[in-house]
């Protein structure tokens, strides 16, 4: 390991050589060759610097929040305590990078059907191949080389899912990524692989916890996660994501989409936690027919501040994407939203959508929009568009009029700007489960 | 026996006066028919009392049993019993009728007091089989959509759910074909006569819909105050001579 401790001329902050060696040490039985993956991570990690102004990708970003230093590595658990999770049961629960509690009854009905859902460790040693071939397979190309690195090296486990070909798997998976306890960081990962026309809903949902009552919210905490999704030739695959961590939360996640041939993928991310929350996401059209809807919701309180950058990269022709992100922001909040379409010269046909809508509930806020698009191809369809409005008054008036408190009119005016993408879920109980969590948002 | 009293009202949008002393008092039970040329500050009136921001009294009083409402917030005077049922009701897209009407009922509950779902849709649904609404409507958004008509019925289911103890109807007959001007009036009715009977003011234009729902009192407004007042064969006399008559009179006077 005398290769890393030469490198380390970019910041680390508290992600030495020395941490990520007794890191290597923990992880026991695991392939040689993911350990080496690791540590090439982790050599990339160490040499890039931390971004700088120049760096067009972290346009609007606040880059002194980006500080690594004052976290460590827990793979323990000081709370001790299993989360109820507002989707129903979690299949998977991860408390500080580590697998606890149960969820194997659920677990080994789906087994029985050929549906692997199991921890990223044991599909380690039982489809080393399968990880190979999607383990952030994808290059990260959105500005964050350095966090993802930091994420390939520093994972210790995560959700493996597997649905073979054909099989359809009716009630959402649903994985649990907590973190416990002051200064921890964690590497939650997701990695869903949807066979050949199979079809599956699988839900992450990050969240803080603290033994201190009342005081999850303001755990300072590290958050760098990503998640895989590949779906094949006419697979059909839901994927939410509710992002929940503590208010002083640190916090990367980094997506990869793949689509084949005539499948579909629909992502929907909601933001609520983090004081500073960076999200990237890339979808790749592989094969035509692909189709990958993108949703995202974010809730903006007190100083929070969003940052959201998306690819929608079309490969092949007669391809869709179409993607709506929504922000409500209150306070002295940002939100920066970056989203490029980048349609490739034999990707005729395509058809992009791409909008993002921010809704201004503070003067004191500022949503920041970078739409782009990068074609090719001639025969292509691409529309994009960014807006930023305020509440209506003429629509707050109408509620006030009916009994409605003025925080209460806006809140339900909020979920009306949400439900344009709250509706797009086919599944009542998750659209439920969504608007229940996005609430717990304004009772704070 | 609650009591409503409009005094010498005079509102002003911005810098400009609209309503120049309007008076008025309307007990429960009974309806009040305001008729008047259009532009005459009816609806302005209604807003006002109901606390638009973007209406200001400049002078004048509206008490509520003896209390002024002035000094409240528009949600406030709702929950002190008053109901505006608007002449162009605002859609609401995204939100449902379902959570909207009960997001308004749930105001009404004390501190910590939650709404029993079960009851209340029975209630929701009664009302609307009354007012002949298919119940498929309280997953739609509010008026997203709705016929002018639709949109009329559901002021009314609204004022039929929260039981107002003033309500104050701007031209709810417009836009409505004649058998949904009986259903509308009929719901109206259905609130009237018991102990809990709402006083109304109702603003119209036509004399049809005092057939149905038969006023105690008709006012003549011009030039932004009541010049007339009278029974409801005031609106009659009204219908058969235009309001070129009243100004006339009003020029004599
Ligand atoms: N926001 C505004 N700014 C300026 N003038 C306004 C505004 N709103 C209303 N007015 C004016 O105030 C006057 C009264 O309007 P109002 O809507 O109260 O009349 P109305 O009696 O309800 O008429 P109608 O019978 O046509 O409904 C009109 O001259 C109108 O143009
Ligand atoms: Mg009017």
């Amino acid at each position: 390991m005398s290769d890393i401790a030469t490198i380390t001329a970019a910041p680390i902050g508290s992600f030495t050589a020395e941490v990520f060696a007794a890191h290597l040490a923990s992880l026991g039985d695991a392939p040689a060759w993911w350990l080496e993956r690791k540590r090439a991570a982790y050599a990339t990690f160490a040499s890039l610097p931390l971004p700088t102004r120049t760096n067009e990708g972290w346009r609007f970003s606040n880059l002194s929040g980006l500080q690594l230093a004052g976290f460590k590595v827990e793979r323990v658990d000081p709370n001790g305590q299993l989360l109820a999770s507002p989707f129903g049961p979690a299949q998977l629960n991860f408390i500080n990078n580590t697998t606890v509690g149960d969820g194997a009854g659920a677990r080994a009905e789906l087994a029985a059907r050929g549906v692997l859902v199991t921890t990223l460790s044991a599909a380690l040693q039982s489809h080393p191949d399968l990880i190979r071939e999607h383990f952030m397979a994808q290059p990260q190309k959105l500005g964050s080389e350095k966090f993802a690195a930091l994420h390939a090296a520093f994972v210790s486990d995560g959700a493996f899912i597997y649905v073979p070909r054909g099989v359809e798997v009716p009630a959402p998976i649903v994985i649990t990524h907590a973190a416990s306890g002051s200064g921890t960081a964690v590497f939650p990962h997701t990695l869903v692989i949807a066979e050949e026309n199979s079809k599956a809903t699988v839900v992450d949902h990050f969240v803080s916890v603290s033994d201190i009552p009342h005081s999850a919210l303001r755990t300072p905490q590290f958050a760098c996660g990503a998640n895989d999704l590949y779906a094949g030739h006419g697979a059909q695959l839901t994927y939410l994501a509710a992002q929940n961590w503590s208010r002083d939360t640190l916090s990367f996640q980094f997506n990869s989409t793949v689509v084949r041939r005539d499948a579909r993928v629909q992502s929907l991310n909601l933001h609520l936690g983090g004081r500073q929350a960076r999200h990237e996401s890339h979808s790749q059209l592989q094969a035509p027919g692909a189709f990958s809807e993108m949703l995202a919701l974010t809730v903006a309180d007190g100083e929070q501040e969003f940052d959201q950058r998306t690819l929608q990269i079309h490969q092949a022709p007669n391809t869709k994407s179409d993607l709506l992100y929504k922000n409500a922001l209150r306070d002295r909040t940002r939100t920066i939203f970056s989203g490029l379409i980048v349609v490739d010269s034999d990707a005729q046909k395509t058809d992009a959508y791409q909008s993002n809508r921010n809704l201004m509930l503070s003067d004191d806020a500022e949503a920041s929009s970078l739409p782009g698009l990068e074609i090719q191809a001639n025969d292509v369809r691409c529309t994009h568009g960014a807006t930023s409005s305020r509440l209506d008054p003429g629509q707050e008036f109408y509620l006030q009029s009916r009994g409605i408190p003025k925080a209460a009119a806006d809140e339900l005016l909020t979920f009306g700007f949400f439900e344009e993408v709250l509706s797009r879920l086919a599944s009542e109980p998750l659209h439920d489960a969504l608007h229940q969590l996005i609430k717990t948002k304004f009772k704070q | 026996m609650s009591c409503l009293e409009i005094q010498n009202l005079h509102i002003s949008i911005g810098d400009k006066p609209i309503v120049k002393g309007f008076t008025l008092t309307i007990a429960s039970g009974e309806v009040h028919a305001v008729m008047g040329p259009n532009g005459t500050g009816k609806s302005t009136l209604a807003k006002a009392i109901a606390g638009h921001p973007d209406y200001t009294i400049t002078s004048g009083d509206v008490l509520l049993d003896g209390r002024s409402v002035l000094a409240m917030e528009a949600d406030e005077r709702a929950r002190a019993g008053l109901f505006l049922a608007f002449q162009y009701p605002s859609d609401i897209p995204g939100v449902s009728i379902a959570n909207f009407l009960r997001a308004a009922v749930q105001a009404r509950l004390g501190e910590g007091e939650d709404l029993d779902a079960t009851a209340y849709y029975k209630r929701l649904y009664a009302k609307m089989d009354l007012l002949k609404i298919d119940r498929k409507f309280t997953s739609r958004s509010v008026n997203d959509g709705f016929s002018g008509g639709e949109k009329k019925r559901c002021e009314i289911l609204q004022m039929a759910m929260l039981e107002p103890r003033f309500a104050l109807m701007d031209e709810t007959d417009s836009g409505l074909d004649i058998d949904a001007l009986r259903i509308v009036a009929d719901g109206v009715n259905a609130q009237r006569g018991g102990a809990n009977s709402p006083g109304i003011l109702l603003i119209t234009h036509y004399q049809r819909l005092l057939d149905h729902i038969v006023p105690d009192h008709v006012h003549v407004m011009w030039d932004s105050r009541i010049v007339k007042s009278g029974d409801k064969s005031l609106a009659l006399e009204l219908e058969a001579k235009g309001y070129d008559w009243v100004k006339k009179e009003f020029a004599a006077a």
